[in-house]
């Protein structure tokens, strides 16, 4: 179900585990997904569930101690990233994977110019001259829609607006031709009116440069115009997965159905009053050996209490974690 | 503007509007020019209507709301609130207005002092504007908290020991303390998760309906904002660009920026998604230390034409409650 010849990145099982002074920290509980060249993967829930922790454990940029990974595989185009020495993990981060960040502001250093934040990398991970490297900077920014980009290269961060510096961002992850494009929450920090530029962007370059896009984002909406593919996470694990088609029409897992139902639409009748999700996600501090949904669930009866479920497949590409059929109303046969 | 009250004088009144911020440079910090945040905003707001007022950073709706709540000292224009100019009174005249006036900050994180206890952040401004004696200010307070949905055995315990709900709850329970009338949201729900959203827009609709309130709902995201609002005025640079009952915005915007604003929120449905024609703007929002000449929207509007680029477009009233500043309809209505 989950393996593509030609996956670009596979991982599976993956576990992480923060050292706390309150105890471990379950963050990552066994996840598993692929994405092939040229796929855009949304990767959908809320701040807590994992998303990002999940993305990190990847490249390896989370600080060891506190984090930990205990277990699963991460296979980049066929190789075992957890195997890798810190110099070959050094060349596939921000070559071969490239990543964009929420805030601009924050990753983009104020004290150099844009052309030598972007050219540095390429010299490094494309030995290209200085020259050179420069020319490819000033195209990339080009293609990333920044006017008169040449002149711009010796401009400062600040003199960027937001969804400029946003720009540069992604051009500076797209700098190398990577292999993938890790995005985290890269639109959330800016005006519906930009992100719509941004998208415009992505939905363009993903085919021209064929290259794999995880897109990390809490916006259902702007998931259900770009990906082909979901996963949507509850607390460290991946609790539904399928088509964006049939993620939208017909959401499995109780978690994705409520929270598919809490976001008003700019079109369409007005519902009279939202739904909500009553209650907080857990803390887990072990593994649980029961659903971690169970505790909010409307749904929840005994099995879900004491077995996990595991990612059931529910139709074609489609899979979720859950004893609950919606077909039915009534507990799964398995 | 004809000054009608027979019709039901509405609970806030907002006639030109204009909030300019001095641009200080040089040694000697001379004054060189100024940031026009709010240029001549109008509206009225009934009461226990919800007005939300959207647009993107930068184009002065949140320091609109703080101009009207009297948090600046407007440069010009006027605020009427339950019938009295409040723009420009000043000490205690002012002080005697602002419990009838409240406002909802977006991080609740930032606009809670982590040193007070619960209890003492919502008994604040009671201790401020009420003369209650000891047994009474707890009383109020635990009632506060019943009525936001805090559990009362919470009050003696500090901010941080709370969620971002909860704390944005705490926030709400202390705006209501004083039974203002008006309040204004700005941005609410912003900093909160997806589910957590959900719930807090539930409580201000159920502590509207219960205590007649009326709201400036001041937000970027305008899924939440048709869900919310009655009327919606958009805002673009400092001016008002469009005003209309919800339903009939979404349904068919009359500015072009509304219409552009609109079509870029994405929809949770695929299908909608893939039919959709967007309107991709070009470029940002220019600077409202020097706004273009015209209309502000003339350098990224896709519909303009000669005359945006030399004259301000004043708000027409199109019929149905809707009012709009476009040169495209005042050429339309000739037309007709």
């Amino acid at each position: 179900m989950l393996d593509e010849p030609a996956a670009v990145l596979e991982v599976s099982d993956l576990r992480t585990v923060f050292a706390t002074r309150d105890g471990a920290v379950h963050a990552v509980n066994g996840v598993s997904f692929s994405i092939g060249p040229g796929e855009l993967l949304g990767v959908v829930g809320e701040s807590g569930s994992g998303k990002s922790v999940t993305m990190m454990s990847l490249m390896g940029l989370l600080p060891s101690p506190p984090a930990t990974i205990t277990g699963g595989s991460i296979l980049f185009q066929g190789r075992e990233v957890r195997e890798m020495t810190p110099r070959q993990m050094r060349h596939l981060r921000g070559g071969e994977i490239g990543f964009v960040f929420q805030d601009p502001m924050t990753s983009l250093n104020p004290v150099f110019t844009v052309g030598y934040q972007l050219v540095e990398p390429i010299r490094v991970h494309m030995g290209l001259s200085k020259a050179a490297a420069r020319t490819r900077a000033a195209e990339i920014l080009a293609l990333v829609g920044i006017p008169d980009a040449k002149a711009r290269l010796d401009d400062y961060p600040h003199q960027f607006s937001g969804g400029m510096r946003q720009r540069v961002m992604i051009a500076m992850a797209l700098s190398c031709d990577p292999k993938l494009l890790i995005a985290d929450e890269p639109t959330t920090a800016l005006d519906v009116t930009i992100q719509a530029q941004i998208l415009e962007i992505v939905r363009e370059l993903r085919h021209r440069l064929g290259m794999g896009i995880v897109w990390i984002t809490h916006d259902l909406g702007l998931v259900a115009g770009i990906a082909d593919r979901v996963i949507v996470m509850y607390a460290g694990q991946v609790v539904e997965h399928g088509p964006v088609s049939a993620i939208f029409s017909d959401p499995q897992h109780p978690y994705t159905r409520a929270l598919l139902g809490t976001v008003p639409s700019v079109t369409g009748p007005r519902e009279k009053r939202l739904r909500t999700i009553e209650g907080q996600p857990p803390i887990l501090t072990a593994d649980p050996h029961y659903c971690p949904f169970s505790a909010r669930c409307r749904h929840v009866f005994n099995r879900c209490r004491s077995e996990n479920p595991p990612r059931l497949p529910v139709g074609d590409g489609h899979d979720v974690a859950c004893w609950w059929d919606p077909a039915t109303d009534d507990p799964r046969d398995v | 503007m004809s000054e009608k009250a027979g019709e039901g004088e509405p609970l806030l009144r907002v006639r030109g509007l204009r909030m300019y911020f001095p641009i200080h440079s040089g040694i000697f910090r001379r004054r060189v020019g100024e940031v026009k945040a709010v240029d001549g905003v109008s509206f009225d707001i009934a009461a226990g209507e919800t007005l939300g007022l959207v647009g993107e950073s930068g184009c002065g709706k949140s320091t609109t709301g703080r101009a009207i709540l009297r948090l600046y000292a407007p440069t010009g224009g006027e605020v009427w609130l339950d019938g009295h100019d409040i723009a420009h009174l000043e000490g205690g005249a002012l002080r005697a207005f602002r419990p009838r006036m409240q406002m909802i900050f977006q991080d609740p994180q930032a606009s809670l002092n982590p040193r007070m206890t619960v209890g003492s952040i919502i008994a604040e401004p009671l201790d401020e504007h009420a003369k209650l004696s000891r047994a009474d200010r707890r009383a109020r307070v635990l009632e506060l908290m019943d009525a936001v949905g805090l559990d009362r055995r919470f009050a003696n315990r500090y901010p941080h020991e709370f969620s971002g709900g909860q704390r944005q709850r705490i926030g709400i329970a202390r705006a209501l303390a004083l039974n203002p009338k008006f309040i204004v949201c700005d941005e609410p729900i912003a900093a909160l998760d997806v589910s957590i959203q959900a719930q807090v827009v539930n409580l201000l609709e159920d502590l509207q309906e219960r205590f007649g309130l009326t709201y400036l709902f001041i937000s970027h995201d305008l899924s939440m904002v048709r869900h919310l609002a009655t009327r919606v005025a958009v805002m673009y640079l400092g001016r008002i660009a469009e005003i209309a009952p919800s339903e009939a915005l979404y349904r068919r915007p009359l500015h072009p920026y509304s219409e552009a604003l609109i079509s870029a929120v994405p929809s949770p449905d695929p299908e909608v998604e893939a039919r959709r024609t967007r309107i991709i703007l070009e470029g940002d929002v220019p600077s409202p230390a020097n706004p273009p000449k015209g209309c502000v929207f003339s350098t990224r509007c896709p519909k303009v034409f000669g005359r945006c680029r030399v004259e301000v477009p004043a708000l027409l009233d199109m019929g149905e409650g809707r009012q709009v500043a476009c040169h495209l309809h005042d050429q339309q209505r000739a037309a007709a």
